[in-house]
């Protein structure tokens, strides 16, 4: 990994423009800006073209023998199967209004990360070969020849876009980069041009049902540990069940809750949750991942990661599914999977077995997102919560990029956080809802040797974050990703010192009366609560 | 090279209207063929732009979500931004198309130090929205020419156009607003370092070619007069399909009459297409209920998937072990 830049030089940039055209000015690939290589074996695990070790620091990527013909017909192809692709490759009217939208533009002022010219990357291929006006005039219809350093260009200006949406919320047509960069990295992976950070998950994925990889032995012990600690929290001893037959509800997590700090207290808070209801629910080992890393390569993996989910649901005999907090994960099912693997009829619509609220907005894809679960359960009254134990911190909430652009899922986590801490502070309103500022590591570029891309990336949000952290002493990111729990520590350790991560339902978790639980002196992270407990008399 | 480009482009096509009707009296070629043609491609190639767009099909249902979910009954949704039913993606459209409802979100980011800053921006949207909607009244008040008698409605829009009384022939205010509009269009792609920056010759022809058939217009109207009867009588002769050349009309006339010619048969094949696929965007023109109603993909293909029984098959023994349950033993 790169060393990482001081502040102070990372923030030397402007937006001033190159002298040189952007058709001449050529891409370099600065250690830190771009991610490793994919594996061969990782490739090859899930049968993706031209599986091959390859760096992209090196002169030849190895690429095809035909490679031109197949990024080509590529092309052609998805023009003819995608609307989207057709119409944004023609109706841009370079007017601008998405260019300062893109965080990695406002925080690194590279123009071609400016939405419009990442577009035009790919566009004055568009034009070269499926215009007429771009093979006439050429360049100067905006039109280039397709060449390796083309292909090149694309991948490190793809691979540096998070498909968060932002640019097609502000432009008048709704041309959406993330569509287009999808596109592009679709015709990458057909020449085997896939990151690390992506296909090791996708291949984990596929094989183990989890990006992160976890075997069903070390998922169980993974919870164990996770029991423990409730148990030396709440007094309470719950045992969840996995891979049950006949639970009413599948609960499916993103894995990163199963894995890792901060995540895995989000999950105590789901599996606290939980146990006080009472749910009749199991969690799978197979499906054991709601995040679809395959959505970063091709739609055809993206449906073949996904197709656990029902499969799972269908051999255990649930009535409906639960999925976690998690951001891609949701612009996936709310998008995309009762598309890809549906129809659900062997599930039935999803009731809440605790209010009996029937869930008519996922009446065909039978999965509901878990803070509408929650808030659903805290608008009934039906748990019982302590919010001054949350008295310690002071919360914003970073909406993610895809359960805001991609589904709207705004007011849901915002009426939990309300209820579950005594002290909530929005950011400005032009950095959260639906122009959200991305975390600058979704899409699967959340890997270690992007590091300065991704802090230039993750800047505005930070930007935002210092904001109400100088005005109100703001010392809490809550969010509903797992992504951002796994991004926003380093980034926030480097933009905002003294702002940690944390999920709605870690916070829910520390709020959360249970019947016949111990007196609670510390909160999900075995942290002593203040005014609580032992510090009492001090 | 750019701007030169088009910009000569134009000028060239100003000549050649000026010699070809002016000096050379071609003017059936001119008054008549070019005008026809131009036509039929505007109409044959917006339908087969459209047609073309719409055999591509949606495989799924991607709107940009601008808003609060339809969800719990009592969390109120946003039904313009985030809209779940036809009617609602209707309201949507209809501010997107006549509002620019998402220009109007623009902001400007500012970095200052180590701070950045979101101020509101909506120059852009003024611009656009005047340019636009100027354009649309002129169009609508050229039907004066084409229809007899001229419907009351084109009378009220040229009463209200030219409600400030000044100078004879009345000013018309959207002549005064399409040139400024044009005009701002046009600054900012030089002016704005970003904007120049991304700006191809394909965004500087049609705004020339627009400033020339607006300068032409005005030019006519209130400087280089011509006979407004004769205008309106040939006018007629082609929307009725018996076209007649009227010698008296003014060369300016037919520079006019050939740059709209000239963009109305440009359009179909440039950017301008924007205004028939905005209404086809699919992250703008799509209901947010892929939950509740299932999207049908019409290329949905089968794929190989890794299955529960290869997966117990390569995990049994480790699955046993810590006590999970197995389909087979
Ligand atoms: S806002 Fe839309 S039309 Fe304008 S430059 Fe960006 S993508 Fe093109
Ligand atoms: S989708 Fe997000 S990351 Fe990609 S270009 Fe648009 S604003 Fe930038």
């Amino acid at each position: 990994m790169a060393k990482l830049p001081k502040k102070e030089e990372l923030l030397q940039y402007n937006y001033q423009v190159p002298a040189t055209d952007w058709m001449d000015t050529p891409v370099e690939f600065k250690p830190g800006t771009y991610c490793y290589g994919a594996k061969g074996k990782n490739l090859e695990a899930v049968g993706f073209p031209n599986a091959r070790d390859w760096s992209p620091s090196e002169e030849d990527w190895k690429l095809p023998e035909d490679w031109k013909g197949t990024v080509l017909e590529g092309i052609a192809d998805r023009l003819s199967k995608y609307r989207s692709f057709r119409l944004f490759m023609d109706i841009c009217v370079r007017c601008g209004a998405c260019a300062d939208k893109c965080h990695f533009y406002i925080g690194s002022g590279d123009p071609k990360n400016m939405p419009v010219l990442r577009a035009e990357l790919l566009r004055s291929i568009y034009r070269r070969y499926f215009t007429t006006s771009g093979k006439l005039l050429g360049r100067l219809a905006g039109a280039r020849d397709l060449t390796e350093e083309v292909i090149k260009e694309w991948w490190y200006y793809f691979f540096q876009c998070t498909e968060c949406r932002r640019c097609s919320v502000y432009c008048p047509y709704g041309i959406d980069q993330a569509e287009i960069t999808m596109m592009g990295r679709e015709l990458l992976n057909l020449l085997g041009l896939n990151t690390d950070w992506i296909s090791g998950p996708v291949a984990n994925c596929y094989l183990k049902g989890n990006h992160v990889g976890l075997e069903p032995q070390t998922i169980m012990s993974n919870i164990e540990i996770m029991l423990e600690d409730i148990e030396t929290i709440t007094g309470k001893k719950i045992e969840p069940r996995f891979n049950r037959k006949g639970a009413e509800i599948l609960f499916v997590a993103p894995s990163g809750d199963l894995f890792a700090d901060p995540g895995i207290y989000t999950c105590m808070g789901y599996l606290m949750l939980f146990e006080q209801i009472g749910l009749d629910y199991t969690m799978s080992t197979y499906a054991s991942e709601g995040g679809n890393f395959g959505f970063f390569t091709s739609n055809e993996m993206a449906k073949r990661l996904n197709a656990k989910i029902y499969a799972e649901a269908k051999r255990l005999g649930v009535k409906w599914i639960l999925g976690g907090e998690c951001g891609h994960m949701w612009r996936v099912i709310n998008q995309y999977m009762d598309t890809w693997n549906g129809p659900a009829d062997f599930l039935e619509v999803p009731v809440s077995p605790i209010t009996g609220t029937k869930f008519t907005n996922a009446a065909s894809t039978k999965m509901v997102h878990i803070t509408e679960f929650t808030a659903d359960l805290i608008y009934h009254n039906k748990i019982k919560l302590d919010p001054s134990r949350n008295d310690h911190l002071r919360v914003t909430f970073h909406d993610s990029c895809n359960t805001a652009r991609g589904m709207g899922l705004l007011e849901e986590p915002r009426y939990i956080l309300q209820k579950v801490c005594n002290h909530f502070y929005e950011m400005p309103e032009e950095t959260i809802r639906e122009k959200t500022l991305c975390c600058g590591s979704g899409a699967g570029l959340n890997a270690g040797e992007n590091m300065e891309m991704r802090l230039r990336g993750g800047f505005p949000r930070a930007n935002a974050v210092r904001y109400v952290h100088e005005r109100y002493g703001v010392n809490v990111l809550a969010n509903i990703c797992a992504i951002d729990r796994a991004a926003f520590p380093a980034l926030m350790n480097y933009w905002v010192p003294g702002v940690e991560v944390m999920g709605v339902h870690e916070l829910l978790g520390n709020a959360l009366v249970m019947d016949g639980e111990i007196e609670r002196t510390m909160d999900l992270r075995m942290r002593p609560l203040p005014g609580k407990g032992d510090d009492d008399d001090v | 090279m750019k701007i030169w480009a088009p910009l000569l482009a134009v000028l060239a096509l100003v000549i050649i209207a000026w010699l070809g009707a002016g000096v050379f009296e071609w003017t059936s070629l001119f008054g008549i063929i070019i005008p026809y043609t131009a036509f039929a491609i505007l109409v044959l190639g917006f339908i087969y732009r459209v047609i073309k767009w719409a055999q591509s099909p949606v495989p799924f249902r991607i709107p940009t979500t601008c808003g609060q979910q339809e969800s719990l009954p009592w969390i109120k949704q946003d039904k313009i931004e985030n809209p779940s039913k036809t009617w609602e993606v209707v309201g949507r459209m209809a501010l997107e198309i006549l509002f620019f409802r998402s220009l109007f979100r623009n902001t400007q980011t500012e970095k200052r130090e180590d701070k950045l800053g979101f101020g509101s921006s909506k120059w852009l949207w003024l611009g656009s929205l005047v340019f636009h909607w100027s354009m649309l009244i002129i169009v609508l008040r050229h039907l004066r020419y084409f229809l007899y008698p001229v419907p009351a409605f084109v009378q009220g829009l040229e009463k209200l156009d030219g409600f400030l009384q000044v100078g004879v022939p009345v000013l018309y205010l959207t002549d005064v607003f399409v040139v400024l509009g044009i005009t701002y269009l046009f600054l900012r792609r030089v002016v704005i370092p970003q904007v120049k920056y991304i700006s191809l010759a394909a965004d500087y022809f049609p705004l020339f070619l627009l400033l020339g058939i607006a300068t032409s217009g005005i030019l006519m109207r209130y400087g280089l007069k011509v006979d407004i009867a004769s205008v309106k009588d040939f006018a007629m002769s082609l929307v009725t399909f018996k076209p007649q050349v009227i010698p008296e009309i003014g060369t300016i006339f037919y520079v006019h009459l050939f740059l709209v010619s000239s963009l109305v048969a440009y359009f179909p094949w440039s950017k301008l297409m924007h205004a028939g696929g905005i209404f086809m965007s699919p992250t703008r023109n799509l209901a947010n209920n892929s939950r509740a109603v299932r999207h049908i993909n019409p290329w949905n293909y089968e794929v190989k998937t890794h299955t529960y029984e290869e997966y117990e098959d390569e995990f049994r023994e480790k699955m046993r072990k810590v006590g999970l349950p197995l389909e087979r033993e």
